[in-house]
């Protein structure tokens, strides 16, 4: 029975063809320690490389740029961009919340792209759970220290509210926001590469061109998109949650 | 009828347990959906407040979203970094 299954190769069940791992192809030691790098690094570093060059690209645009032309392609979608990021995080989180409208740009601008790099073919670093956790405990990190800057002394006296038995409860709670929102956009994505690899793995090669680009709109494009506003939306909340207290 | 192995029983209930925990989906699924119904009758009584409604239900979604994420990564540890065969 077994052999029929293994033996019988469908043109459908191309197992052999489905990869949506993160491979490894450098391994050094450290500290004693295996280390690998991977894929993921790469991609990171090409995202890392398009923003930087992008960047450096749109500041030198707007540096020279004469107020009385009229604007180009580029400064106008930058413009846009950078516009409606800061009216994002304005309408979140109030004036007192201006000054993080750059943390708040940059990872929406870091995430946005690592998402739709899937689309010229790469694996999405989005997708690699070390990278997600990182921006969660980045996001960890500046909602303490909003917290602890804004309510100086009664920074964890909230941990005490309503009633101090509740403590063991509302620490579960705030030690869990950065994997439960790591595990959103890792989950989110990593589910999109998954379906693209299967896709991929499924069809023959003479309908691989085409068919599968409704799917990268769905799951590249919506998906990316919408993860990415929906991680920045949750940090901008509970940053603002902490520091609404002394109104 | 050749014998089932043990790694052959673990890796099929594996994947049942996987399926299984895709369930998990379900849930957030009628959330969500409840959640862009009752948004819809927002918007059709406040069209004006439309960018706003629009915002808040997407967060609320996703973060009902959460809990079928969790099965999603519980069903991809089964299929793809099996623990139980390792305790074979």
């Amino acid at each position: 029975m077994v052999n029929i299954i293994a033996g019988s190769i469908h043109p459908l069940v191309a197992a052999g063809d489905v990869d949506f791992m993160v491979h490894g192809l450098l391994k050094y030691h450290l500290l004693g320690h295996e280390l690998w790098i991977t894929t993921t690094h790469v991609s990171l570093l090409i995202v890392s490389l398009i923003i930087v060059i992008l960047s450096i690209a749109i500041n030198r645009k707007i540096k020279k740029v004469n107020p009385e032309d009229t604007p180009g392609v580029l400064q106008n979608v930058a413009e846009l961009a950078v516009e409606m990021l800061d009216n994002l995080v304005d309408s979140i989180m109030g004036g007192k919340g201006k000054k993080y409208a750059n943390y708040i740009g940059t990872v929406f601008m870091f995430i946005l792209f690592c998402n739709l790099s899937g689309l010229i073919g790469m694996r999405p670093p989005t997708a690699d759970y070390g990278v997600t956790f990182a921006l969660g405990l980045m996001t960890f990190l500046i909602i303490h220290y909003t917290n602890i800057r804004e309510n100086k002394a009664d920074a964890f006296k909230r941990l005490f509210q309503p009633m101090p038995f509740l403590f063991p409860i509302n620490l579960i709670g705030e030690l869990a926001t950065p994997f439960s929102m790591s595990l959103r956009l890792f989950g989110n994505i990593l589910s999109g590469t998954v379906m693209l690899a299967l896709v991929y793995g499924l069809l023959p090669v003479f309908v691989k061109f085409g068919i599968p680009s409704v799917l990268h709109v769905y799951f590249d494009i919506f998906a990316g998109a919408i993860q990415t506003y929906v991680f920045c939306m949750l940090t901008m909340v509970f940053v603002t949650n902490k520091m609404a207290t002394e109104e | 009828m050749t014998q089932i192995t043990n790694e052959g029983l673990v890796l099929a209930c594996s994947a049942i347990a996987a399926s299984i925990s895709m369930l998990a989906g379900l849930g957030s699924g009628l959330g969500q959906g409840y959640a862009a119904g009752a948004a819809a009758a927002a918007v059709g009584r406040n069209p004006g407040a439309k960018s706003d409604i629009t915002s808040t239900m997407l967060l609320g979604q996703a973060v009902a979203e959460t809990t079928s994420l969790y099965g999603l990564a519980l069903a991809f540890i089964f299929l793809f970094a099996n623990p139980l065969i390792g305790k074979l």
